[in-house]
């Protein structure tokens, strides 16, 4: 285990600490994700060694896991995503005056769900690695592909705003200089385009500057429930925590699939949320401030956002879309994430393995004792936050590229973002395709190139058969759902 | 976002949910057209040697947003419209152009006299029009987020920030 002592020096126990506090930060403040948190902060590592750097912006990611909670359970406002299902018995405890157990519960089932994907990560990642090294240019097409089909599949509202924010996403990867031929794509004529539109800029525009102006438009004020965390509160919610046994196995085993196919923590929570109601004894007290409705969504999304890089630290695909921009990150460092990561960047892996354990209990720590601490920034009045978020965000998009014209783009993403939230159209599916839109067509170009332009590669042995059926299942899910049902209900008839 | 219905209820209708999906339905499909006009140019066949054309992947990406866009935009436009489908009510829509408008200033007024000077002038606004601060509040904490800025991006972290003249007189 020569990654601890990789984490263990000094320099990096630090940089864990800091990240770890950023991170909480980050997730406390409405209108800064964990994506685009990480986004604003990659610059900032571009100095340090990868390992150091990952260390620290993996901690932020674990740091916004925990603080996305806090705002949930407070002030009803989930400062993630994956923090809405949290909202819903969160919420009702902090206001009857539960508000400490609420957040030890959250804090200490999201460091369990998060624990066990570690384990399962750090027993499965050479096995997927080993696995992953069969795969050619058609087979990691056929992963993307499924990528992007669950995201279809899976999605809750219309299928076609999936796919058109999807394709949004694809067409914006492949403006600029084409890496194959060197040709130009739709830049027309102009140099800014040249460079085609980063992935970090439209994150901060989408998250950041489109939470703020639906914020504002809200007319949000803050009004939030005091928060004062005794020590007795939560070793009382500690006993009381061991009955609930059952549900966070199930939470962990949804998050844990979910994480590792790039379903990810937002579609694990809900999951994890709906299956705890159907099957727990108190089900229909759920939404009414019951502890089990917050071990639930949190233990699932710990294990989600945790084993979704899994998937990208072996195969380079990201389950979760703060872990698309980690991958970002990885490229920018020159490391190619995939297979030959665990071969040739030992240090690395192993390095960001254990800063996981270690980070998690760090993290665990330090949630639980600076809770009043976190309810203060929240006390801190929202025209006061809002512009502060704004220069947050101008700052994280000029340094990307050091151009005004990424700080424009910004704004225009913030305005898409914004009108797309309101229309649901989903923003997850249009950032994966933004990062992962290049090597997706890489591939494929690739794989169409070994056989020659016939399709047929795609289910030409088991292995990429079967990924790709899988894709095409997930693709169609809702029609196949529909038709099912449709039969069901002629059946009953 | 509950609690605040209120006085969007007794603010008149600006756009419909349904007019805004019509519209970003077509703006989604002119993209598409220019994806697929500019694929077209690059070629969208097989070529030897190369393999699939550099137009090739973006056109079909372009059909499908046409596609799925078009579904969204037959749906909306069958959709009988029900009332209190409201997309943005004036007052809410009036709310984030207040945002929108003193964003768009301050991108314009960063890129003359640095993200410094600019910075600390749009937080003691912001606050003192949003949140009725007096300007002797709001001048300390803009010039202190500043302040902190510079400290970290310019001095810690070496990472240069836009400036303008008077960092210049500062002598950075």
């Amino acid at each position: 285990m020569g990654g601890f002592a990789v984490v263990l020096s000094p320099f990096n126990l630090m940089l864990m600490i800091v990240g770890i506090l950023l991170g909480v930060i980050i997730g406390v403040l409405p209108g800064l994700g964990g994506a685009n948190g990480v986004a604003i902060l990659l610059p900032l590592t571009f100095s340090m060694s990868p390992t150091s750097a990952i260390i620290m912006l993996s901690c932020i990611y674990w740091g916004a896991l925990f603080g996305g909670a806090i705002t949930s359970i407070l002030f009803n406002i989930p400062g993630e995503p994956w923090s809405v299902a949290t909202t819903f018995d969160g919420h009702p405890m902090a206001r009857q005056g539960k508000a400490d157990e609420a957040l030890t519960g959250a804090f200490t089932s999201s460091f369990v769900g998060a624990l066990v994907a570690v384990i399962v990560i750090t027993f499965l990642a050479p096995l997927v690695a080993k696995f992953a090294l069969k795969f050619g240019p058609a087979e990691f097409f056929a992963v993307q592909f499924l990528t992007f089909a669950s995201f279809v599949g899976m999605g809750r509202g219309s299928a076609f705003k999936t796919l058109a924010s999807m394709s949004l996403g694809f067409a914006l990867a492949s403006v600029g200089l084409d890496t194959v031929t060197g040709q130009l794509r739709m830049t027309f004529g102009t140099t800014e385009l040249l460079t085609g539109f980063k992935f970090l800029t439209a994150v901060i525009g989408l998250f950041g500057i489109g939470e703020i102006l639906a914020s504002m438009e809200a007319g949000l004020a803050f009004a939030g429930t005091h928060a004062r965390l005794r020590l007795n509160a939560v070793l009382e919610t500690w006993k009381k925590l061991p009955a609930y046994w059952m549900t966070s196995v199930r939470s962990c085993i949804i998050g844990c699939w979910m994480g590792i196919t790039p379903g990810g923590a937002t579609p694990a929570s809900f999951m994890s949320y709906g299956i705890a109601k159907r099957f727990s004894k108190n089900g229909n007290k759920f939404g009414t401030g019951q502890l089990e409705g917050v071990v639930a969504p949190e233990t699932a999304a710990h294990a989600a956002g945790t084993s979704a890089l899994l998937p990208m630290i072996t195969l380079g695909i990201p389950g979760s879309p703060t872990a698309a921009v980690l991958l970002g990150g990885l490229l920018i460092w020159g490391l190619q994430p995939g297979p030959l990561l665990f071969v040739e960047q030992k240090d690395f892996v192993w390095g960001l393995i254990a800063s996981m354990y270690l980070g998690n209990i760090a993290g665990l720590i330090i949630v639980l004792t600076c809770v009043p601490l976190f309810a203060a920034i929240l006390r801190v009045p929202f025209s006061i936050i809002a512009p502060m978020i704004m220069v947050i965000c101008a700052v994280g998009a000029y340094t990307i590229n050091n151009a005004m014209f990424d700080v424009w783009m910004m704004g225009l993403f913030g305005v898409i973002g914004y009108v797309f939230n309101k229309l649901k159209y989903p923003l997850p599916p249009l950032v994966l395709a933004l990062v992962l839109g290049d090597m997706a067509e890489s591939s494929f170009r690739q794989a169409m190139l070994l056989s020659q332009g016939s399709l047929s590669i795609f289910w030409s042995n088991g292995l990429v058969g079967t990924i790709f059926g899988l894709g095409v299942i997930l693709l169609f899910w809702p029609v196949i759902s529909w038709a099912v049902a449709g039969m069901r209900q002629a059946k009953a008839a | 976002m509950s609690g605040h219905e209120d006085d969007t209820d007794n603010s008149p209708r600006l756009v419909s949910v349904r007019t805004m999906e019509v519209v970003v339905a077509m703006v989604l499909m002119a993209l598409a057209g220019v994806v697929i006009a500019d694929s077209l140019r690059l070629g969208v066949r097989w070529r030897p040697i190369e393999g699939p054309a550099a137009g090739y992947f973006p056109f079909y990406i372009g059909l499908i947003l046409a596609v799925s866009s078009a579904v969204t935009l037959i749906r909306a436009l069958a959709d009988k419209p029900i009332p209190g489908q409201t997309f943005v009510t004036k007052q809410a829509f009036g709310r984030v152009l207040a945002v929108l408008i003193p964003l768009v200033v301050y991108i314009i007024v960063l890129s003359v006299v640095g993200i410094y000077v600019a910075s600390a002038v749009y937080i003691a606004l912001f606050m003192w029009y949003f949140g009725k601060y007096p300007l002797t509040k709001g001048v300390p904490i803009g010039v202190g987020i500043s302040l902190v800025l510079f400290l970290m991006f310019e001095v810690w972290f070496l990472v240069p920030l836009p400036k303008g003249p008077l960092e210049e007189i500062l002598g950075y």
